[in-house]
This record gives C-alpha cells, sequence and structure tokens, in this order.
C-alpha cells in the first residue's frame, strides 16, 4: 500500500484529468456527436426503408387480390354474355326456322292454290279446246261426209241405225 | 494527397531522428558505470524501472567499443512546481541519471531525480543523503507536471483517437456506409453502444453516456496495446491513471443519480426503520469508495501484471542461461514470452471492455427508475 501511494504521482494524475478532459471534449465534437447521429440516421433510414418496403408490399397484395377480384368479375361476367348469346343464338334461329316454316307452308299453300286455279283453268280450257276440236272435226267430217250423197244417206243411215238402237 | 502525406511523414521522421542523435550524443558520456542487465538485482530494478513512468524516451541502450553506455531515445520536458514557482526544461539534463546523483541547478532550485521521481533539494544541501531504506532525507518531491512517458503515451493515444474517429466521422459525409479505417471502428462503436451501453443503461437514457463510454473504451485500448508494444508504454499501469479513469466515472454516475437511486441509497424502503442508517452508510461507502476502488485497482493490477510477467518471461533467457544453456533458455523464453503475450493482447481488451461494462452497470444503477406499483 505504501508502495503503491509513493506511486502515485498528483502531477500525472492532474494531466491525466487535464488530457481525458480535453480529449473527451475534442471527440465529443469531432467524433461521438458526428458518428453516433449518423449511425442513428442511418439506422432510422434503414427501418424506414423496412417499412416502407413492407407496406408496398402489403399494397401490391391487395393490388394483386383487387385484380384477381377484378378478373374473376370480368370471366364470370364473360361467361354470362357467353352465355347470353348463346341462348339468343339458338333463339334466333329457332324463330327463323318457325319463320320459314310459316312462309314455306304459306308459299305451299299458295302455290298449291294457284296450281288449283291454273289446273282448273287449264282444264276448262282444255275442255273448251277439245269441245272447239271435236266440233272442227265433227264438222270436216261431216262436210267430208256430205259431199257424196250416198255416203250421206249412209251416214244418216247408220246414225238412225244407232239412234234406234239408243 | 499523398505527396503532402509523405511529406508530413519525413518531417516527423526527420524531426524525430534528429532529437534521437542529439539525444544519443549528450546522454552517454557520463553515464558509464551502468552496466548491462544481467543479474537478477538488476532484471529486477530493470522491471521495477519500467513499471514506473519515466521523464525520457528511451527505445535502447547498448555500450559501445569504448565501454561508453549509450541510451538511445529522445528526452521530454519537465515541468515541476517547486518551492520556488514552476520550472521547466528537458529531461536530457538528469543524463539517465536515477538515483539522485546529477544535480540539475535551475536558478536558486536544485533539482535531483530519483527512481523516476524528482526531488528538490532542501535549502543549503549540495547532494542526496539517502537513510537505511534509501529514502531521500534532504530533499522533498515536487508537484511534477512533466509531460512524461505516459503522459507522451496519452498524447498519442488521444491523438490516434482523433484521426481515426474524425475520419470516421468524415466518412459518413461521404455516404452512409464508411470506406478504409472507418470499416473496422463502426462495428466498434456499434459494439460499445449495442453491446454496453444499452442493455447496462437502459434504451432512455444511454444515449447521454455515449461519448464518456466510447471515449473511455477506446483510450484504454489504445494506451493498452501501446504497453504490448516495444515502445514500452506503461500508462494503464499508473495508478494515477487509473485512478483518474476511475474518478471521472464516479462523478458522472453520482451526478447523474435518479431520485430513485439516492432514495434507495439513503433510505432503502421495505427495511426496518433501525437498519435503515446502516445500509445508507454501507451503500454510499459503497458507491463513493468501493466500486470506483475495484475499477482502478483492476485496471492498474492487471496491466502491471501483464507487463510484469512479459518482463520477467523475457528475463528467463538470462537467468536460466547458466542451468539450460543459451539456447535452451532463449527458446524457453521466446515461446513463454509469446504465449503469454497473446494472452495480454486479449487482456488488453478485456480490461478495457471490463472497465467500460462496469462504467456503464454502475451508471445504469444510479440513473434506474423504479415503477413503484410493485412492492419492495
Amino acid at each position: 500500500m505504501e508502495q503503491l501511494l509513493n506511486d502515485f504521482s498528483p502531477g500525472l494524475f492532474f494531466m491525466q484529468v487535464l488530457i481525458l478532459g480535453i480529449i473527451l471534449f475534442l471527440m465529443f465534437k469531432f467524433a461521438w456527436k458526428p458518428i453516433l447521429n449518423s449511425l442513428n440516421e442511418r439506422e432510422e433510414g434503414i427501418q424506414n426503408a423496412l417499412d416502407e418496403a413492407d407496406n408496398a408490399r402489403k399494397e401490391m397484395q391487395n393490388l394483386q387480390a383487387d385484380n384477381q377480384r377484378l378478373l374473376n368479375e370480368a370471366r364470370a361476367e364473360r361467361d354470362e354474355m357467353l352465355k347470353e348469346a348463346r341462348e339468343m343464338k339458338n333463339k334466333m334461329i329457332e324463330d327463323a326456322k318457325e319463320e320459314a316454316n310459316a312462309a314455306a307452308a304459306k308459299l305451299m299453300e299458295q302455290a298449291q292454290a294457284t296450281i288449283e286455279t291454273e289446273k282448273k283453268a287449264a282444264i276448262s280450257e282444255l275442255k273448251s279446246q277439245v269441245a272447239n276440236l271435236s266440233i272442227e272435226i265433227a264438222e270436216k267430217v261431216v262436210r267430208e261426209e256430205l259431199s257424196n250423197k250416198d255416203k250421206q244417206v249412209k251416214l244418216v243411215e247408220s246414225m238412225l241405225g244407232e239412234a234406234t238402237l239408243n | 494527397m499523398i505527396a503532402t502525406k509523405s511529406i508530413k511523414f519525413f518531417t516527423i521522421l526527420a524531426v524525430v531522428f534528429s532529437s534521437l542523435t542529439c539525444f544519443a550524443a549528450s546522454g552517454g558520456s557520463t553515464d558509464t558505470k551502468e552496466g548491462q542487465v544481467n543479474t537478477p538485482e538488476s532484471i529486477n530494478a530493470y522491471i521495477k524501472h519500467h513499471l514506473a513512468d519515466s521523464h525520457d524516451f528511451a527505445l535502447y541502450s547498448y555500450t559501445n567499443d569504448a565501454g561508453e553506455r549509450k541510451h538511445v531515445g529522445f528526452p521530454l520536458p519537465v515541468i515541476v512546481w517547486t518551492s520556488k514557482g514552476l520550472k521547466t526544461f528537458m529531461s536530457s539534463e538528469f543524463h539517465h541519471n536515477d538515483d539522485g546523483h546529477v544535480i540539475v541547478e535551475k536558478g536558486d532550485v536544485k533539482l535531483v531525480k530519483i527512481h523516476s521521481k524528482i526531488y528538490e533539494l532542501n535549502e543549503g544541501a549540495d547532494h542526496v543523503v539517502f537513510d537505511a531504506h534509501h529514502h531521500a532525507t534532504n530533499a522533498h518531491k515536487v508537484l511534477d507536471f512533466s509531460i512524461t512517458k505516459s503522459v507522451f503515451g496519452m498524447l498519442l493515444a488521444g491523438l490516434l483517437m482523433l484521426l481515426g474517429f474524425s475520419s470516421l466521422a468524415r466518412g459518413y459525409k461521404k455516404g452512409a456506409i464508411p470506406t478504409g479505417v472507418g470499416r473496422l471502428l463502426e462495428p466498434l462503436v456499434l459494439y460499445v453502444r449495442d453491446d454496453i451501453a444499452r442493455p447496462n443503461i437502459g434504451e432512455k437514457k444511454y444515449k447521454k453516456f455515449m461519448p464518456y463510454l466510447l471515449t473511455v473504451f477506446f483510450f484504454i485500448w489504445i494506451l493498452n496495446l501501446l504497453g504490448l508494444t516495444p515502445l514500452g508504454f506503461n500508462v494503464t499501469g499508473q495508478i494515477a491513471v487509473t485512478a483518474c479513469l476511475a474518478i471521472f466515472t464516479a462523478v458522472i454516475y453520482l451526478t447523474n443519480g435518479s431520485k430513485d437511486f439516492w432514495a434507495h441509497t439513503l433510505w432503502m424502503p421495505g427495511v426496518p426503520k433501525i437498519l435503515r442508517p446502516v445500509l445508507a452508510l454501507i451503500e454510499l461507502v459503497g458507491f463513493v469508495l468501493i466500486k470506483p476502488f475495484s475499477l482502478l485497482v483492476r485496471l492498474f493490477a492487471n496491466i502491471t501484471a501483464g507487463h510484469f510477467v512479459v518482463m520477467s518471461l523475457i528475463a528467463l533467457m538470462i537467468t536460466l542461461k547458466n542451468q539450460f544453456g543459451p539456447v535452451a533458455s532463449t527458446g524457453m523464453s521466446l515461446l513463454l514470452t509469446l504465449f503469454i503475450s497473446v494472452i495480454e493482447i486479449l487482456v488488453a481488451f478485456l480490461q478495457a471492455f471490463i472497465f467500460t461494462m462496469l462504467s456503464a452497470l454502475f451508471i445504469g444503477m444510479a440513473v434506474e427508475e423504479h415503477d413503484h406499483e410493485h412492492a419492495h
């Protein structure tokens, strides 16, 4: 202990207090303050960047979810529209078919009616033609027959004969 | 940039060498009887001399062909407060004498150096008289503000710290990530902050004490490491230095003590009233005396012991030469010294860490605020 006390130098102690004080002041002013501030700033910056990245990721996820929802809705709508279109198409085809059928039937009826009238007209014309023709033939035949007396007589006779038979 | 740096470097080198040579020239002539260090007694004296502070910066010494003892190093300024006022001169005026034989007269004051301490001779005396215990009887110590080797070491450590960390601080202006030496220093700063200050002082209050803890940590560490270089500093092995550091810590935690701290120290709640003064006394003695004392002794003793062991192991090559021969004793000494030196590098860090850690712990105890909801 005596040795320790003997070794203790008050002058060195004083110098150490002085130097440590000066070093503390200088280090505080030129080193620790700027260093600790910069470290703090950097750490806050990193924390902020991480938070921002986190937020961005969440937003991204939300956006993606929104997109997915929109996509699903659009898909459903498209399906609905396709279905409607298909139904409409079918209906239109059906309608068209019905209309066509109806029109065809009407046409057929008309055609048949026309055919009928034409047929009737043709028949009546044919009848009149046939009558005229037969009259002409008959005329010609009669004229031919009547140009000759014998034949006339014969004819009258045959006709008479026939007439009597009737 | 590089050119100016190298110019600076060479200027410093030139100054150092010019002072070296003149010191060598002036030193050797009178001091011839001091021989080589080769007996156990001279080894002990040498170690003792090294562990003490020194007034000049000796690098090495040798005996030349003419048998003269030459010392290489440089002198440091001596600044003493004597009975006749402030006296300053260079330590070379003592001519390396350390046993009071060389008397330096400054005005009407006669000064001598005995075992690295400067004494003033009493009025009328013209040489030092020693008693049986080798204490000077007709001289008294003076207040010695010299730039001793330790003071020089502290200035060097301070300069190194200031250079290194101000470059780190400047580095942050260029970018958030430090470059160069800052890359090494930044993790150390973060280590002190995150592993020493934060856990011991607490998240709310640690910032205020960061500059002190950082300064003390690097100051002690650099000085411990300087002590391991062949320059032979022994700054943190000077009890005045460790005492100063411990007192700084004590002043800081005593002046920053919270209301709770003083309440718990001086009038411990939850204890029978009769016991409270006794506890207050114990707590006060603990905080004012025992804790700073443990800090100062721990650092001082560890570093001194380290230096003592390393020097003793180096001396093995002389003390064991007779028993084992020169080769074996030198080999043993080298191996053991290497081993202990590596451990000392660890101890250099460890002691800086422990001092800072305990400072932070004591500060943390003092600034802590209890929530009074729970019962004590």
